[in-house]
């Protein structure tokens, strides 16, 4: 076998991995989308128009980002919208019975983050499919979130809190900001830790990866753990931005996540994709829905063309994939 | 090169003839300028390495690929086979490994499937007359089964059977099977040597890709040698001796007898397991393997060899016992016996030992991530030096270490799963089945790895069906029967006859 002659196999044709490429291809998408837009509409290109973009695609990022690693590993968490609905009645309880701001991002965090144990808990040590365990979740935290708030609205926090979601600091919103920080986060943490090449190898093939020492299960609880988090730290910027909590307020959220999380190239079957991918899917989904609204389309068709941008998306992922394999 | 044609040739012009195929993919030439004929009523043996071409060259005889450049005769006439329905047309069926039944379907909807004799009702099956089909198909291959019986209820030679009657009711004339008898016991070897030889009364000519040399001398009329792609020779098998084929395959010679350097004296006891009784089936093993050996675990199929091996790795639950490594007690996951310096080897190495999809360098460093990266913190270009390494250390054929694994052949997934415990540095290696669907040439290059790795102080236990690899390579051997340990084996006792002996049962 080691005498295979040298001219049987060629020298790989690219240099550029697999991920690279998928992702030069989704950033001239976005460009794309951008430069189309601009001749369209003359109110695209505006300052306020761009940042009010990027704070949109901000909020679906951040629960699109841990929802990614979740992905990664072959998963899926469907709870992440119910769970931003749950932690920010209890973070928004939490600061209107203290007045802390603090403790009550605190707990909004803890809240996401205890109900990503959980979840990881229900996939790891009860062995129920992710899809199923994460769904049954969250019609629990709507149920529980419905009971909790029983119709009643929490509004008016303070100032300070609200500068979170609506604030700026040198001319960009603050949640523009935490979006690059957490896009750093965990681009760094899937990239180059230990833990995400662990995680990567999870989602390739879990039962290899078990044979291969990997603890898969306290792997896929820390997954699911941060999943969890990041909704929480979604449900504190929805808060202060809406300066206000109800319990429905979920219920728009996981849908464009996962579509964020598909037009980004993170393949549902595990092992294929980056949290950068996902930001442009944010990025490119909230692009198309600013565009339609700029241009005046009726709000009614937004659902039917995210759906053909994901179909879209994927479809061109498999096909330019299996050309360069 | 000769092309010897078959014993008794009855018609000069060739069933099938494929002429200067060409497959290349990206970064292999798969097949190259291959030339192939095949006469009514004969068996054509397809020998070669994993890696040679015979996969590629039975896609393009199904239309499953196509040919990248060549031509295909069939009886004399130039014909485009460009999908599977035209070589269905042109009577050629193949066999895979994996069979393509559905499970829960009968014998009869699975051997008409598609086709099914339709009801009076438009969208029924008329059921009476499937089953007389069935049974008249079954009947001309001498398979004595109700069609009415569902296949999930079937071993895996039955299921063989049923695959041929469906083959055989679209008038098959050129049968592909390969590696046929890989999961078959002897006695239904024997059934189905009985099977082709009628085929072959019948002008049913077979493609017949083996590895077994004893099954190529006892069908074949004639038998056709691929390496790296090439067609390398026809021959007889009369006209050829067994040495002379593995020369032909491999290109070189290969040292039949594996190297072994025997140790005058083992070392310390390394793995010591006492009286484990697991819920998969296994009880009261005692098993003890020092460093410095290779030990045998054998008996048959299903006697609870894997079974002992994943215990011993923390892969399944455990009931009693204990398993002492290296001085200390281990009780855990894999996770845990892999940061002791526990190896296993799986037996389905595609589904258990890699992630086929990631390249060669991820899965390399895939269980020494910790020992490489102490802070945490990955490195690539760190991954890829080590990945590097053992590409050059283990002579793993692949163009780079970012090449996808799934793209290599088998010999060399293998060591690249070996590889990946090389990199964690472990001390103690479970193989399990290690030379299962590899070449020739590979094998005894894993074995001479294996060598080296005791003779540095390591230890292997090696599980395997192959009774002549266990007798050339270990120390001494355990042989199981029915979950238990029914004997142990010294080196001077080592035959296969004692391995048979101790593994059958005595009902």
């Amino acid at each position: 076998m080691t005498d295979i002659t040298k001219d049987a196999i060629a020298p790989p044709r690219s240099f550029l991995s697999q991920d690279a490429i998928q992702l030069f291809y989704r950033l001239l998408a976005a460009l794309l989308i951008c430069a189309v837009l601009a001749v369209l509409s003359d109110s695209f290109l505006s300052l306020g128009n761009i940042l009010n973009v990027l704070r949109q695609a901000s909020l679906t990022f951040f629960i699109a980002s841990g929802l990614t690693l979740v992905v990664l590993t072959a998963g899926l968490d469907l709870s992440v919208g119910a769970n931003v609905a749950l932690s920010a009645c209890i973070a928004g309880t939490v600061i209107h019975k203290t007045g802390s701001p603090a403790l009550g991002i605190l707990t909004g965090l803890a809240c996401g983050g205890i109900v990503g144990l959980l979840n990881g808990i229900m996939v790891t040590a009860l062995r129920i499919p992710s899809f199923i365990a994460t769904y049954g979740m969250l019609w629990v935290l709507n149920g529980l979130t419905y009971w909790y708030m029983a119709g009643e609205t929490l509004h008016g926090f303070p100032a300070g809190f609200r500068q979170i979601g609506s604030g700026y600091l040198f001319g960009l919103p603050i949640p523009v900001y935490l979006l690059l920080v957490f896009l750093g986060i965990g681009t760094l943490f899937a990239q180059r830790t230990i833990w995400g090449q662990e995680i990567y190898a999870i989602g390739a093939n879990p039962v290899a990866a078990r044979l291969s020492g990997i603890p898969v299960a306290r792997r896929l609880l820390l997954v699911y753990t941060v999943s969890g988090t990041m909704a929480g730290l979604a449900s504190i910027i929805f808060l202060s931005r809406l300066n206000s909590a109800e319990a429905d307020i979920g219920e728009s959220l996981t849908l464009p996540a996962i579509a964020a999380v598909l037009i980004g190239g993170t393949s549902l079957f595990g092992g294929v994709g980056t949290v950068f991918g996902t930001f442009i899917g944010a990025l490119i989904l909230t692009l198309v829905l600013n565009g339609m609204n700029l241009l005046s389309v009726s709000a009614n068709w937004q659902p039917l063309v995210t759906g053909i941008i994901v179909i879209l998306a994927v479809w061109l992922d498999m096909k330019t994939r299996r050309r360069t394999q | 090169m000769s092309d010897a044609l078959p014993i008794e040739v009855t018609s000069p012009t060739p069933l099938l003839e494929l002429r200067g195929i060409s497959k290349e993919f990206p970064g292999v030439k798969a097949l190259d300028d291959v030339s192939f004929a095949i006469y009514p009523g004969e068996v054509h043996m397809l020998l070669g390495e994993n890696g040679a071409g015979k996969s590629s060259l039975m896609k393009v005889l199904c239309g499953a690929y196509r040919a990248d450049s060549g031509e295909f005769y069939h009886k004399g006439e130039k014909v485009a086979v460009n999908s599977t329905a035209d070589a269905q047309k042109l009577g050629i069926a193949v066999i895979f490994q994996e069979f393509s039944l559905v499970p829960y379907l009968d014998i009869a909807q699975n051997i008409f499937l598609g086709r099914e004799p339709k009801g009076r009702i438009p969208g029924t099956i008329d059921r009476r007359q499937i089953l007389v089909d069935a049974r008249r198909v079954l009947g001309t291959i001498g398979f004595d089964i109700d069609p009415s019986t569902t296949v999930d209820k079937l071993g895996v030679a039955q299921q063989q059977m049923v695959e041929i009657a469906k083959a055989i009711s679209q008038n098959a004339r050129i049968l592909v099977m390969d590696e046929p008898t890989a999961a078959l016991s002897d006695r239904e070897t024997e059934l189905l040597f009985a099977l082709i030889a009628r085929l072959k009364a019948d002008g049913v000519s077979i493609v017949y890709i083996s590895h077994r040399m004893a099954e190529v001398f006892a069908l074949g009329d004639r038998i056709t040698v691929l390496r790296d792609g090439r067609r390398i020779d026809g021959v007889r098998p009369a006209d050829v001796t067994p040495d002379q084929l593995v020369r032909m395959m491999v290109g070189r010679n290969v040292d039949m007898t594996y190297p072994r350097h025997f140790a005058a004296k083992p070392g310390e006891v390394l793995l010591e397991v006492k009286g484990l009784t697991a819920p998969t089936g296994i009880s009261d093993i005692n098993i003890e393997v020092r460093r410095g050996e290779i030990v045998g675990l054998c008996g048959l199929v299903g006697s609870g060899r894997s079974e002992v091996a994943r215990a011993i790795f923390g892969a399944d639950p455990v009931t009693s016992g204990e398993i002492v490594f290296d001085g200390k007690t281990i009780s855990g996951e894999p996770d845990l016996a892999t940061r002791r310096g526990i190896a296993l080897i799986p037996e389905s190495r595609k589904s258990e030992g890699l992630a086929l999809l990631r390249s060669v360098s991820d899965n390399l460093v895939v269980s020494a991530l910790r020992k490489l990266f102490p802070s945490g913190l990955f490195d690539q270009r760190r991954a890829q030096r080590t990945s590097d390494g053992l590409i050059r250390q283990l002579r793993i054929a692949t163009p780079s270490a970012r090449q996808t694994v799934g793209l290599l052949s088998g010999g060399n997934q293998q060591k690249v799963v070996i590889g990946k415990w090389l990199a964690a540095g472990s001390k103690l290696f479970i193989f399990d089945e290690p030379t299962r669907g590899i070449d020739i040439g590979a094998k005894s290059e894993i074995f001479a790895l294996i060598d080296r790795l005791v003779a540095e102080g390591a230890a292997a236990l090696m599980i395997s069906s192959e009774q002549v690899e266990i007798c050339h390579v270990c120390d001494r051997a355990y042989v199981m029967r029915e979950g238990r340990i029914a004997g142990h084996l010294t080196r001077n006792e080592l035959t296969e006859e004692n391995i048979v002996r101790l593994g059958m049962h005595h009902a």
